[in-house]
This record gives structure tokens, C-alpha cells and sequence, in this order.
């Protein structure tokens, strides 16, 4: 199937090697062609690819094989290695203005995702703390300022907008003043799409650029786009040297290898990624992991930074402590997968998981009604019940079962659950004594 | 007769009919970049090669690569040109040049039926056009086209906004509506776009509308509940109307990469799509992706963006295509 993600290709490449014992150049001269194609399929520019591919070749043909070592790793290691190099350095860091409104200009190709990301981008702002005003400088695309406004209600940040009969180059400059006299920490001016080659308009954004001095100016790059997303980054990159990429709509089935080759021609980092349709779908770029994604060793460190953003860390402390005693309740459990919900769908942190299958729709949907019976059901029970499961006779689970609108069936599959997540932790304690991991695929 | 010969005759004898030129000039105007970015490069390559060798095949695939034809494709369509240029004994740049682009052109007819690209229409009855595609590809700019484009014929055309879920797009289609006259069925904004079909099925009905265009909301083809909600909206269309609706278009940027095949892919499967639309061409190099979803899917492609103007939507001819594509630019037809 020439489409599967470049993670699912990697993975398919790696495995094959597995089975040999030497890296030899026969073998190796095939895994690079298909590493040169997966990329290539994944929209990566096609002379990045190059580069990529020729530096992995020559770095694996001139080291030595390692004995011992997995074949694999190594090349692992090394298209790791490379394609951290080629997405960049990481330096994703917001340049805040500490004597006024940090200004941020959102541009962009047509239907890249600026309006919305304007709005998630000022969400992620105030759930800083920041006092943040939205900009609607689009006068062109009827009601795109609609659009940013009714975004703006829905997450409860200000808007200004001056309607459509303005030049944007004067609505942003009083966007800029009313920031100024109303005391916001951030500006976010969120403009018209336009094509890298419209003289007249790529000649307006330089107008708003020069009159409003942005810390940030950032382009939306769609995570579909194809090998000319190095052309239009390039242009608006030579008018106004950009200071970051944002990437939007990872949450498709688009590798998005174009931003990649943009970061790689252009050197412009990429600063944030768009991954869903909702207000909080904006993430922090971090390309070690985006490498690691790529490579289909998944991302745990996400995964653990999104867990402990949500659960507070002491009592997660107290709870994992608890859990490694084996003193696991139903309520610990609830808690646990309340948090893990809150996190985000089931799909998508299972695609942050080596080593875990690919969820299809149908099995999530279903994950996720199993998961909601679950939580009707502990709520059916006495807090005592929930501490003491093992405890529960046949009159006590047909009264929950009653209580919750379930069968007997459905509250032992709960008990049942519940001793095997108990057996589990259990097991984790035991490797964590011995230094050792649990063997993969055990999630 | 190559396909160089058979475009120049084609396009010479043309001249006399002004419409058929404004047509060859947007042609030519909307595929400049890509025409610069294709078959200048191959000109170019031509003339730094005396005779074709390996890498001039290297190049060669470089150039097809970067504008966006798909990988697959490429590596086919080189195989190909090889073993002909082989066979053959073709060593000259320029004639080898001219067969690729002679394979490409009968890939291209190969690879599915020749349909009418305009829309037909049933007198009495009302043809349901749905829109469908990913976001931000330009579909409510497009229907807005469209919309023209058959109010000019002289057709009744109704607007529904079935695409309740993006904040401001039901506006955006009232505004078009209203600049085109048009009259429009709208509902509560997150509600069900299946009961706007709904509503818009019986309007047209009532008001011998000829032409429905039905918005829908952008999505990514690996959402299995959206996808889910536009069959609901094809089976509502289908219950009010018969055989309702009788077009499906997917929508595509053609600034999309090799997703763009994913796409098409994921819509056919669950849709029968009958046709596509390619916007934005006029503002990327990348024409190409155009050959890569005839040939994986053999879905035509009906209508092609060519600018921002409301008349710069055409139907797409791949006579004109090509000409732009390949002899676009030239001072004369000489």
C-alpha cells in the first residue's frame, strides 16, 4: 500500500532488517530506497530527500557494524540522528515583548487554518494568564471576521475588528493602540490568505508588518501541502523574514513532510502544531520527537507531559506510590482513565505509544463506550464498594447493576477489569525492582 | 502524430472563436507558474544533455516529483519511457522529452472514461450537486463559482448551508448568496446539516430549482463520524429527490501534496464521487497532481480553479491543459 504513515513504512523497513545479523550494502541499499520513497510519499521536498538519504548512506556504509548490536538500531540510530538534524534545532520559544503587547502576525496561504489557529493560539495565550486581544484584519474572505469572532466568544477572548470597509494596514495599527491602552499582554492580528505571488497583497502584509512591529510572524503551513510549500515559505519568508512555522492540521492522515523540508531549506522553525478541530488542539513543535514519530518509536515524552499537565503532580505522586503497593481501588482507576480521557481521545494517544496497534474508529468508539459504562457503574456504587470490589456478593452487584441501567455481566467485567490493572501494576513494581521494563505491546 | 503536432494543429486552427481564445488566455494565465515549473525545466534539462543517459533519467524524475505527479506514478511512467527510449534507440533529449509527455497524455485518457465535464440537467427535475472535501480548500469559494457559472446559463440555483459546524461559514455562503442573488437554505448553527439538506430538497421541490449545490462542512477523511454524517446528508438527498444527488465533487487544493490522493481515495470509498474540482492552481507549480488522480483513481476532473475571479472556475479540458501546460507560453503557434 503505497499510503500507510512513514512511521507504519519505517517500521515496515526496520523489521525486515531485523532478521539479518550484518548491515551489508545489498541490504542496506534497499532499505534506503525505500526510506527515499516513504519520504518522498510524505511530501518531504525532493531535494531534502536527497540530502537525507545520501548523508544516511554514507554514514552507515562508513561505520563499521557494530557486533552485537541489532542492525537495525543502528540504522534507527542513524535516520534518527539525520532527521533530527534536519528538522532542526530546538528553538520553539515565544520572543514575548516585556514592555507591551507581544503582537502576533498570523499569515499564510488560503485555507492553511489562520483564523482558527489565531483562536487557538489565544486561547493557549490566556490559559497562560495573559490578558489577549484577537485582531480581524481578513476584509476579503466574507465572514472571516465572523468567523474570528464567533471563535473569540466561544473561548472569552476580546476581539477588535473595524468591519470590511478598512485598509487592514489601519485596522491593525488601532488594533495595536487599543492593545496598547487597554493594557493586553498579546495581540494576535489574524489576516487575509493570499497567494505567495499577489504583488499587491504579499505588499500589504509588509505595510502591517512595518507599522505594527511583530515579535512573532508566523506561517501556517497545511500539513497536506505538497512539494511547493518550499516555494511559498520562501516567498513570504523573503518579505518578511518569518519567525516561525505553525503546522497546521496534524491531526489528518498527511505526514507532513513538507514542513520538514521547509525547516530544512529555510531554517524557520516550526513553533506550534495544530493536531484537531477543537479550541485546545494547538501543540508545542519539538522536533527530537517529531524524528521519533517518524521513525515509529512513538512519543512518550508527549504523552507524560500532556498526563502531568493534567493531573496535578503530588496527588499523581500519591497515586502512582499507592498503585505500586497494589492498593489500586475502582476509584483509582476512574480517576485514571478520567485523566487519560482527559488527555485525548483514545486514538491519539495510542498513536503516541510505541509499540501499541493502531486503533481503527470502530475499536475506539467501542474503547470509549466501554469506558463510559465503566464510570456508570463504579458511580452506582457505595464508596466502600469502590474501595473493596472483592468484596461485592451477588445481591450487591445486582443492585449496582440495577442502579446502572447494566447487567451482572457488565459489573463483573468491571470487577474483573479491575483485577487485571491490579495484577498489572503489581507487575510493573516488580520490574521497577529489577531495573527492567515490562516486554512491549503489555499496554 | 505526436501530441506537439496534434495541440499546435488543434490550437492554430482556433484563433477565429473569441470565446474559445478567452478560454485558451485563462488556460494559459491560471497554468503560467506550472508551465514554468514542468515543461521549461524539461526544455532546459534537454539542452544541457546531448544524449540521455542515466542521470538524465535521475532528472527527469526530479522534475515529474516536484510537481507533485505522486511517486508511484513516476517511477511507472519512467520504466516506461526507458524501456521505449530503449527499444526504440532514442537518444536525443528533445525526443525523449516529447514521448514522456506523450505517455502521459495517453495515461491520462487511458485511465478512466471521457465524460462531459459540465453538469446536465433533467427539465422539472432538480440535480443535487454535493460538496465535499477537506478543510480549507476553498469549497464555499467554489459553489460561489459555480453558482455563477450555471445562473448564467440561465438556471434556478439554490445554495444550501450544510455546513453548520464552522464558525462563520454559514455567512460566508449567505454573503455569496446574496451578491449572486441566490436563494439560500440555512439552519441553526451546529445543527444537523442533514435536516438542511432536508429543508433545501424541499424548497427545491416546491420552487422548480435546477440546480442544488449542497455545502458541507471541511473534513478530514480519517474522521470516521463526519464521513459517517455525510451519508446521512446523501441518503436525505436521495429520499426527497430521486437519485439525488446526481453529483459529488470533491473539491481539492491543488497545493495539496501526495495527500491529495489519500484524500480522493478515502471520499471514493465511501461517496461514488463523480467528479473532482482542483482550486488554486493559478498560485502553484505543482499542475501534476492533476495526472496523479486520474491514474490512481480514474475519477475526471471537472472543473479547475484557475484565479480568483468568478469566471476564472472552467471546465476543465485536457486539450487545454496540455497546451497551457506545454506550449503555453510560446510567442506562436509556429
Amino acid at each position: 500500500m503505497a499510503f500507510e504513515s512513514l512511521s507504519e513504512k519505517f517500521t515496515g523497513i526496520f523489521k525486515k532488517m531485523r532478521r539479518q545479523t550484518t548491515l551489508t550494502e545489498t541490504n542496506m541499499e534497499e532499505a534506503i530506497r525505500e526510506i527515499r520513497i516513504a519520504l518522498l510519499e510524505a511530501d518531504v521536498n525532493y531535494k531534502v530527500v536527497k540530502a537525507f538519504t545520501q548523508d544516511v548512506k554514507e554514514k552507515a556504509l562508513g561505520q563499521e557494524v557494530l557486533k552485537k548490536v541489532d542492525p537495525s538500531q543502528q540504522l534507527i540510530k542513524i535516520c534518527y540522528d539525520e532527521l533530527v538534524a534536519l528538522l532542526g534545532a530546538d528553538d520553539t520559544a515565544i520572543s514575548f515583548n516585556k514592555n507591551g503587547p507581544t503582537i502576533f502576525l498570523m499569515v499564510g496561504l488560503q485555507g492553511t487554518g489562520k483564523t482558527t489557529t489565531a483562536g487557538k493560539l489565544a486561547l493557549w495565550l490566556k490559559n497562560k494568564g495573559h490578558k489577549v486581544l484577537l485582531g480581524a484584519l481578513d476584509v476579503y474572505r466574507p465572514a472571516a471576521i465572523d468567523q474570528l469572532t464567533t471563535i473569540a466568544s466561544q473561548i472569552g477572548v476580546d476581539c477588535f475588528s473595524l468591519g470590511t470597509n478598512v485598509n487592514p494596514v489601519d485596522a491593525a495599527v488601532m488594533a495595536v493602540e487599543k492593545a496598547k491602552a487597554e493594557g493586553y499582554q498579546d495581540l494576535i492580528l489574524d489576516t487575509a490568505g493570499r497567494l505567495q505571488i499577489d504583488e499587491s497583497l504579499m505588499q500589504e502584509l509588509t505595510d502591517i508588518q512595518t507599522k505594527v512591529q511583530p515579535q512573532e510572524t508566523l506561517l501556517l503551513v497545511d500539513a497536506m501541502a505538497g512539494q511547493d510549500a518550499v516555494n511559498v515559505a520562501n516567498a513570504f519568508h523573503a518579505k518578511l523574514r518569518l519567525t516561525g512555522v505553525v503546522l497546521s492540521k496534524m491531526d489528518g492522515d498527511a505526514k507532513g513532510g513538507a514542513a520538514l523540508s521547509v525547516k530544512y531549506l529555510t531554517g524557520i522553525p516550526i513553533k506550534f502544531v495544530g493536531v484537531g478541530e477543537k479550541m485546545t488542539d494547538l501543540d508545542a513543535f519539538h522536533p527530537d520527537r517529531m524524528a521519533n514519530r517518524i521513525l515509529g518509536m512513538g512519543d512518550v515524552v508527549t504523552l507524560v507531559e500532556k498526563a502531568q499537565a493534567v493531573m496535578d503532580e503530588k496527588t499523581a505522586e500519591k497515586e502512582a506510590k499507592k498503585m505500586m503497593e497494589g492498593e489500586f481501588t475502582l476509584e483509582d482507576m476512574l480517576k485514571q482513565m478520567k485523566s487519560v480521557q482527559k488527555i485525548g481521545s483514545l486514538g491519539a494517544i495510542a498513536k503516541l505509544i510505541p509499540g501499541m496497534p493502531k486503533l481503527t474508529e470502530e475499536q475506539q468508539e467501542s474503547a470509549e463506550k466501554r469506558m463510559k459504562d465503566f464510570e456508570t457503574i463504579v458511580n452506582s456504587m457505595t464508596p466502600y464498594e469502590r474501595r473493596h470490589p472483592d468484596t461485592l456478593k451477588f445481591s450487591h452487584k445486582s443492585r449496582i447493576a440495577k442502579g446502572s441501567g447494566k447487567t451482572n455481566a457488565d459489573v463483573n467485567r468491571v470487577i474483573r477489569q479491575w483485577e487485571k490493572s491490579k495484577e498489572m501494576m503489581k507487575q510493573m513494581k516488580q520490574y521497577q525492582k529489577s531495573g527492567k521494563m515490562p516486554p512491549r505491546g503489555g499496554f | 502524430m505526436g501530441l506537439f503536432a496534434y495541440l499546435k494543429n488543434k490550437f492554430s486552427g482556433k484563433k477565429e472563436n473569441p470565446k474559445a481564445v478567452e478560454t485558451t488566455e485563462k488556460y494559459q494565465k491560471g497554468l503560467a507558474k506550472s508551465r514554468a515549473a514542468f515543461w521549461d525545466r524539461l526544455e532546459d534539462l534537454s539542452k544541457r544533455y546531448a544524449m540521455v543517459d542515466a542521470s538524465y533519467f535521475d532528472e527527469l524524475e526530479q522534475i515529474l516529483i516536484e510537481a507533485d505527479v505522486g511517486v508511484e506514478w513516476t517511477m511507472d511512467l519512467l520504466q516506461k519511457l526507458m524501456e521505449k527510449a530503449k527499444e526504440e534507440g532514442l537518444t536525443d533529449p528533445k525526443k525523449v522529452n516529447e514521448e514522456l509527455v506523450d505517455l502521459m497524455f495517453v495515461d491520462y485518457v487511458e485511465s478512466g472514461d471521457s465524460v462531459v465535464n459540465d453538469l446536465s440537467f433533467t427539465p422539472g427535475k432538480t440535480t443535487v450537486l454535493l460538496m465535499e472535501g477537506v478543510n480549507g480548500v476553498g469549497k464555499t469559494t467554489t459553489i460561489a463559482k459555480l453558482a455563477h457559472r450555471y445562473q448564467q446559463q440561465g438556471k434556478r440555483v439554490l445554495l444550501a448551508a450544510a455546513d453548520t459546524f464552522r464558525a462563520g461559514a454559514v455567512e460566508q455562503l449567505k454573503i455569496w448568496a446574496d451578491r449572486l442573488h441566490c436563494p439560500i437554505v440555512t439552519g441553526p448553527s451546529n445543527g444537523d446539516p442533514a435536516s438542511v439538506c432536508f429543508d433545501a430538497a424541499r424548497y427545491a421541490k416546491e420552487h422548480q430549482i435546477d440546480l442544488l449545490i449542497v455545502d458541507t462542512a471541511g473534513r478530514l477523511q480519517n474522521k470516521k463520524n463526519l464521513m459517517d454524517e455525510l451519508s446521512k446528508m446523501q441518503r436525505v438527498l436521495g429520499k426527497e429527490i430521486e437519485g439525488a444527488p446526481q453529483e459529488v465533487f470533491l473539491v481539492i487544493d491543488a497545493t495539496t501534496g501526495q495527500n491529495g490522493i489519500v484524500q480522493a481515495k478515502a471520499f471514493q470509498d465511501v461517496f461514488r464521487l463523480t467528479g473532482i474540482v482542483v482550486t488554486k492552481m493559478d498560485g502553484t507549480s505543482k499542475g501534476g497532481i492533476i495526472f496523479a488522480i486520474r491514474s490512481e483513481l480514474g475519477v475526471p476532473v471537472r472543473f479547475i480553479g484557475l484565479g480568483e475571479k468568478m469566471d476564472d472556475l472552467q471546465e476543465f479540458d485536457l486539450d487545454e491543459y496540455l497546451h497551457a501546460l506545454l506550449l503555453g507560453g510560446e510567442k506562436s503557434d509556429a
